[in-house]
């Protein structure tokens, strides 16, 4: 459309409105500027601030971290999350600890010694709560009981089956006074297992075999650790400042027993966000003294010089096959010829192109100890050789079984986050590339991925398992038949067998051999296909030291860091 | 106009009772509950559980329990925030996500009449051209890059100027929220650029403003008696619903810049199936637009005295 | 008739015969146009609306005719080829299959063979027999700062083999001898070599490099793939995923809108024009759609469509976009015709009888279509973002079927490494957005009513 020429009245009221609108223009910055004034009062009054302060605040002797996400809340009798275990690692101490070193060393209790079904630990006078009241054996018990009940119905109340009575106790079937633990005075426990565990020491590190007082826990009303004011902390730092979605801020705890060897005073966890790039432009605003990478900003990483660190957090993941009787997928031949095209070595290399993956071979990953040194030492998996062409003839083995002219299309069922996608599309790619098999991708949210696992509406899932405690078993007995995390209904007696064994004993030599047979059960019968070992690639301030990263226990530990002076030069 | 309001208010009490209503229901037909964990539950703690949480009764009893908690002001306790009571969780996080929103909203406003205004005026000349080429760009790049992008530049003026003029993330002053507002608010700005600028065109060339020009009366009360107080009316329309989605729509910009807004909490709450969090946050988000809207409404009647309120 | 002088005259009858029709005064300059015709004329008219429905003919061939030219399955996954930017080196070398290897010791820190994107093998003397060595790679030099790069591995052996996501890039490597608590020490090897992109002949053969008979020698060159817009994060073709992405981008972005706007303006005309108590339930039952949470309704009628899982999943998308987005045009349009409602002109076309249909449909949308047609334009992009921000949930389109918001998604992630994962979807939105929004105005151009006479 061709517009008129302007006329002079025209362009002199253009003029004149411009005029008026820059006037406007004024008012409303001005304006802004006012609500903004008021907001900031405002927010003033409601005090939901982050402390803004650098990565390393020498003044203070204070770090800056993020966390991904909020602590659901911090009783220990019921935290299961990443998050909660972090915190509770730095504010709690059990009766035992593991050292820089991950090895087991004295916490609350200063000697304990273990016999056949039963362990005796004593506990220290000078322990003391964060409000100054001691720390008795009488706080073991009443947390372990409270884990127990049934009406907290703690999802980690398993760990505490060890002892006797605890299965009982949690089916609701016996009361909790039943627990077979006792108090011969206020600083000794002694706990009467169920049969012999050989990993009992090391179980009592874990968040729910921590102490709770009892007063404390009653008077919270149904509250306690779902906020700074609702608990009484027993390790080396307390929370003087929780800001719900927002910040948390840990204080050196005057009151802990072993406050000498906390170097840092304060630990302020000052950003709460799920997102990697954010939480790696805090790093690089100098705001946070750590961060994760991911495959995708690894090369601003290195542009930037930073000193990159790898971990391996111990879990591992895997695709898991439903064997039911009405899933095609329980036919042996079709899971054997996945078996023998899919690449993990590809995976782990090209695809999640992280430093601290390594390709799956077992169930069990490699920091788990054996007899003398690593399992995977001393018992290798089996290599899996790929081999199309057999490959190929399994799948017409499994035609012919199934009665099928073609494999129909074969569900999998995978999370809604970016990285699960990838690997679900991996998947998919390779099986149709090299077998024809056509795959459709279930993508479920968190809640609806879950429901389906449980009813077995799948034909393979991308699953993962992280520990929950320094022992084979925490895998070995994942595919039990009557393990309800067996999702696949994975069920054989050979299984159900070895794992029954392996409970009984306590022998290490004949455990890890039990061990070995479940790692070559898995591969033989093609359980699961093992895809990758997870690592964790982080960077670090280079003025903070001694940071630890936890297979077991709180991912990040501090306890043990301090801040480099800065050198003189 | 105060009985007006009444009768509005109790409509809007009627409207939130349905919505709550199919919140609830839709919310139970979705398969999975809020007690499906990573790690299996056995039987009996799951019976247990249900017991607690009240589950295990009928949903048209669980029904009559929430609507008669919800007439007492009580929203229940979360399912995965636990221990914290929902009203906790809304007073607490409702501030920053308003704040946030107010913000975006006057942003968006603001820029959007003045710009609209402008581009009007100027029509087919360059200003018009490059404001509408921002338009553009405003509208078709997402919030999520608009917001990373943001925070990326953010890293940079920091970088480059060797200290923080502004902070990357997190909450707590105005220099915290001036960059994630802005975000937030640019691609509404962008929408009521373009609305004000329809708008001010139909106005310019209209009987009443020729009548205007033709009686004499000077040309800055023509513009803004005439021509901005007619053409605002479809942007304040608007503007009610935008005020609910800004302030509900921030889930991308608060996980991005780490700020204790309530948007997370609801998405999380919605593929985490938090019963009690789900139905909390509807309700009241429900409320406060049902209440954006009759506010609207009313500033409508007092703008445009064309429309009568009964 | 000129200005004759009045005289006297007699008349006869032959001096009324009627005046021949050599000119036709009945006649009209221009033919008569309905509202539409003449709507028609002016778009056309208008340079911008015509730049614009070309734009949208583009993408549509784009769109239709795009993957019947280039024919490239866009599910394909390349893992040699991860993320190449467009224009990229592609030239490979063919070498013998991958066989796992075991050092064979060396007096120096030096390659064990040149290194290649299969594997990089190095091998040094055992300075460090008993706490072992930390491999570091980066392709940056090491600088006083010490930035060795990336931890690859620890090792208790005096020889390491790379294979994790190489690249035909050059490499500083440096091994490290870690001391008891495994940090690092100060005495550590570094050297620096350049990777070469090879391919084995399975497949090269897989590929189609290589005929099945044939067998090249090793060493032989070849050149991987084009692809003209580079590759994605798992090795597929951008340009072939741009133009299937389009299917449903374009789809949602479309039709969406379409219907949203479309019952918003019905809904909104009925409430507007018929006002009174029949208004105001419509009006509230609005506010009750608005505030429907999306999210949670999107998962059920994903659930209540009974979606299996592998199909795309856009219908129900659409079903849920059409179901709760309409109540903002329809407050939209209910405004603008309570306004036109008490116009002159509609009480004159009452005064003369004109039916209500005829009232609305001929004075009172083509009023508003103004504005209808800019909640149309934004809706457009909004709809494609809807559509990415449900798929980076889990509840839009299944993988591998691609979407340009998703691609978005995919893409913002590796913007400072590899810019064009996430500029050419952004691109394509950015023009379709254009391209509806330039003709959006001219639409509003030609239909408006008020503009008619303008010309």
């Amino acid at each position: 459309m061709v517009e008129p020429p302007a006329t002079d009245s025209e362009s002199a009221f253009a003029q004149t409105a411009g005029k008026q609108l820059l006037v406007f223009g004024g008012v409303a910055f001005v304006a802004i500027a006012i609500l903004m004034l008021a907001l900031q009062a405002l927010t003033n009054l409601m005090a939901s601030n982050t402390t803004t302060a650098q990565a390393i605040d020498d003044v203070n002797n204070m770090i800056s971290i993020a966390i991904r996400e909020e602590p659901p809340q911090l009783n220990s009798t019921v935290a299961t999350d990443a998050s909660s275990g972090m915190i509770i690692g730095h504010v709690f101490e059990g009766l035992l600890r593991m050292n820089a070193k991950d090895q087991l060393e004295a916490g609350i209790a200063h000697k304990w010694h273990v016999t056949d079904t039963q362990v005796h630990f004593w506990l220290r006078t000078d322990a003391r709560w964060s409000d100054g009241s001691t720390i008795t054996a009488q706080d073991f018990v009443f947390g372990w009981q409270t884990a127990l009940s049934p009406e907290v119905a703690s999802e980690y109340a398993f760990l505490l089956f060890h002892i006797k009575n605890g299965r009982a106790i949690n089916a609701g079937e016996l009361p909790a006074s039943e627990l077979g633990v006792s108090t011969p005075n206020d600083f000794e426990l002694i706990v009467q297992l169920e049969r012999p565990v050989a990993f009992f020491d090391k179980m009592v590190t874990f968040p729910t075999y921590l102490p709770v007082p009892q007063k404390f826990y009653q008077a919270t009303a149904g509250k306690y650790g779902a906020d700074a004011s609702e608990l009484l902390y027993s390790g080396p730092y307390t929370i003087s400042n929780w800001v719900h979605g927002s910040s948390l801020l840990l204080e050196k705890n005057e009151h802990y027993w072993d406050k000498d060897r906390i170097a840092i005073d304060k630990i302020n966890i000052a950003y709460i966000t799920s997102d990697s790039t954010a939480s790696l432009n805090f790093f690089k605003d100098d705001k946070i003294a750590t961060t994760t990478l991911t495959a995708e900003n690894l090369d601003s990483a290195l542009e930037e010089r930073w000193q990159i660190k790898k971990h391996q957090d111990g879990a591992i993941f895997f695709l898991e096959f439903n064997h039911r009787k009405s899933h095609i997928t329980q036919n042996y031949n079709l899971r054997r010829s996945m078996q023998l095209v899919l690449d993990m070595e590809e995976l782990v290399y090209k695809v999640t192109k992280l430093p601290g993956y390594l390709p799956g071979e077992s169930l069990f990953p490699e920091f788990l100890m054996g007899v003398e040194t690593h399992f995977r030492k001393e018992y290798p998996a089996t290599k899996n050789v790929l081999d199309r062409v057999r490959a190929r003839e399994h799948i017409k083995l499994a035609k012919h079984e199934l009665g099928l002219e073609a494999i129909p299309p074969l569900m999998l069922l995978t999370g809604d986050n970016a990285v699960s996608n990838i690997q679900a599309e991996w998947v998919q790619a390779s099986l149709k590339k090299h077998l024809d098999l056509d795959i459709r991708i279930d993508k479920q949210i968190f809640k609806q991925r879950l429901a389906k696992m449980t009813a077995g509406e799948f034909d393979m899932v991308l699953a993962g398992w992280g520990p929950d405690y320094d022992d084979p078993l925490t895998f070995g007995d994942l595919f039990a038949s009557w393990n309800l995390n067996n999702r696949g209904r994975y069920a054989s007696d050979a299984m159900d067998g070895f794992i029954s064994q392996v409970q009984d004993s306590v022998d290490p030599a004949t455990r890890m051999r039990l061990f070995a047979q479940i790692q070559q059960l898995v591969y033989d019968d093609v359980v699961i296909l093992p895809m990758y070992e997870r690592g964790v690639t982080y960077v670090v301030h280079p003025r903070l030291k001694g940071m630890k990263r936890r297979v077991i226990g709180p991912q990040v530990d501090f306890t043990n860091a301090y801040i480099e002076p800065v050198s003189v030069n | 106009m105060a009985s007006y309001a009444l009768k509005r208010l109790l409509q809007g009490l009627i409207t939130v009772w349905f919505i709550a209503t199919a919140t609830f229901f839709g919310m139970h037909a979705v398969p999975g509950d809020p007690l499906t964990g990573d790690k299996a539950l056995t039987e009996k703690i799951r019976e247990n559980l249900e017991v607690k949480y009240g589950l295990n009764q009928p949903v048209i009893t669980q029904y009559g329990i929430f609507l008669k908690n919800l007439a007492k002001g009580d929203l229940g306790i979360s399912f995965t925030q636990e221990n914290r009571r929902v009203n906790d969780i809304i007073a607490e996080h409702f501030p920053v996500s308003a704040t946030l929103g107010v913000l975006a909203i006057f942003f968006a406003a603001i820029g959007g009449i003045l710009w609209g205004a402008l581009t009007a005026l100027y029509r087919n000349r360059l200003p018009d051209t490059i404001i509408m080429l921002l338009v553009i760009l405003g509208i078709s790049v997402p919030s999520f890059v608009v917001a990373a992008v943001g925070q990326l530049s953010l890293v940079n003026l920091n970088d480059m100027a060797g200290t923080s003029v502004l902070p990357v993330g997190g909450w707590g002053t105005v220099w915290h929220m001036i960059v994630p507002s802005l975000v937030l608010g640019l691609s509404t700005m962008a929408y009521l650029t373009r609305l004000m600028r329809s708008s001010m065109l139909e106005i310019v060339s209209s009987d009443f403003v020729r009548t205007a020009k033709a009686k004499g009366i000077p040309a800055a009360q023509i513009f803004t008696r005439h021509q901005l107080r007619n053409a605002i009316l479809p942007v304040i329309t608007v503007l009610g619903p935008s005020i609910a989605a800004i302030t509900t729509g921030g889930f991308v910009v608060e996980i991005i810049f780490a700020i204790p807004g309530l948007g997370r909490y609801f998405v999380q709450a919605v593929q985490q199936l938090d019963y009690t969090v789900i139905m909390g946050t509807t309700v009241f988000y429900g409320a406060f637009l049902v209440f954006m809207v009759i506010l609207v409404d009313l500033i409508y009647g007092w703008i445009d005295p064309r429309v009568r309120l009964e | 008739m000129t200005n004759a002088e009045q005289t006297a005259t007699t008349f006869s009858a032959d001096a009324f015969a009627p005046l021949a029709q050599d000119q036709d005064v009945q006649s009209i300059s221009r033919p008569s146009l309905s509202y539409w015709q003449d709507a028609w004329l002016r778009l056309r008219a208008n340079r911008r609306a015509l730049i614009s429905l070309w734009l949208v003919v583009g993408l549509l061939l784009f769109t239709f005719l795009g993957p019947v030219i280039w024919q490239i399955d866009p599910t394909i996954q390349d893992v040699e080829q991860i993320s190449q930017a467009p224009g990229a080196n592609r030239s490979v070398t063919l070498v013998a299959e991958y066989e796992p290897w075991q050092g064979q010791g060396s007096s120096r820190f030096a390659f064990a063979e040149t290194p290649t994107t299969q594997s990089v093998r190095l091998q040094w003397e055992n300075f460090n027999p008993s706490y072992g060595y930390r491999v570091y790679r980066t392709p940056y030099s090491i600088g006083p700062e010490r930035a060795f790069g990336l931890p690859l591995a620890e090792t208790l052996d005096p020889f390491f083999e790379d294979r994790l996501d190489l690249r035909p890039m050059n490499y500083y490597y440096t091994v490290m001898a870690i001391d008891a608590d495994g940090a690092n020490t100060n005495n550590y090897h570094t050297i620096e070599g350049t990777v070469a992109r090879v391919i084995t002949l399975e497949d090269a053969r897989s590929r189609g490099l290589v005929t099945t008979q044939a067998n090249p020698p090793i060493g032989t060159k070849y050149e991987f793939a084009w692809h003209p817009l580079g590759t994605d994060y798992l090795g597929r073709d951008m340009l072939a995923r741009l133009m299937h992405g389009a299917r449903v981008s374009l789809f949602i972005g479309f039709f969406a809108p379409f219907l949203y706007v479309l019952i918003g303006v019905i809904y909104g005309s009925t409430a507007g024009f018929i006002g009174g108590v029949t208004d105001q339930a419509m009006m509230r039952f609005a506010d009750f759609v608005v505030a429907l949470p999306f999210l949670l309704f999107m998962i059920l009628f994903k659930v209540m469509t009974n979606t299996g899982p592998g199909e795309s999943g856009i219908i129900p998308m659409l079903f849920a976009m059409v179901v709760l987005l309409w109540p903002a045009t329809a407050r939209l349009v209910r405004g603008q015709i309570l306004q036109i409602r008490e116009e002159g002109y509609i009480s004159a076309g009452r005064l003369l009888g004109a039916k209500t249909n005829y009232l609305v449909l001929r004075h009172m949308i083509p009023n508003t279509m103004g504005v209808i047609l800019v909640t149309v334009t934004f809706a457009v992009p909004s709809a494609i973002f809807t559509e990415a921000f449900l798929s980076f949930i889990g509840m839009g389109v299944a993988p591998p079927t691609p979407s340009w918001g998703s691609m978005c998604n995919e893409g913002i992630k590796t913007m400072l490494t590899h810019p064009h994962e996430l500029i050419f979807p952004a691109l394509f939105i950015s023009i379709t957005v254009l391209a509806f929004n330039m003709l959006g105005d001219g639409l509003r151009d030609a239909l408006d009513a008020r503009m008619r006479n303008r010309e």
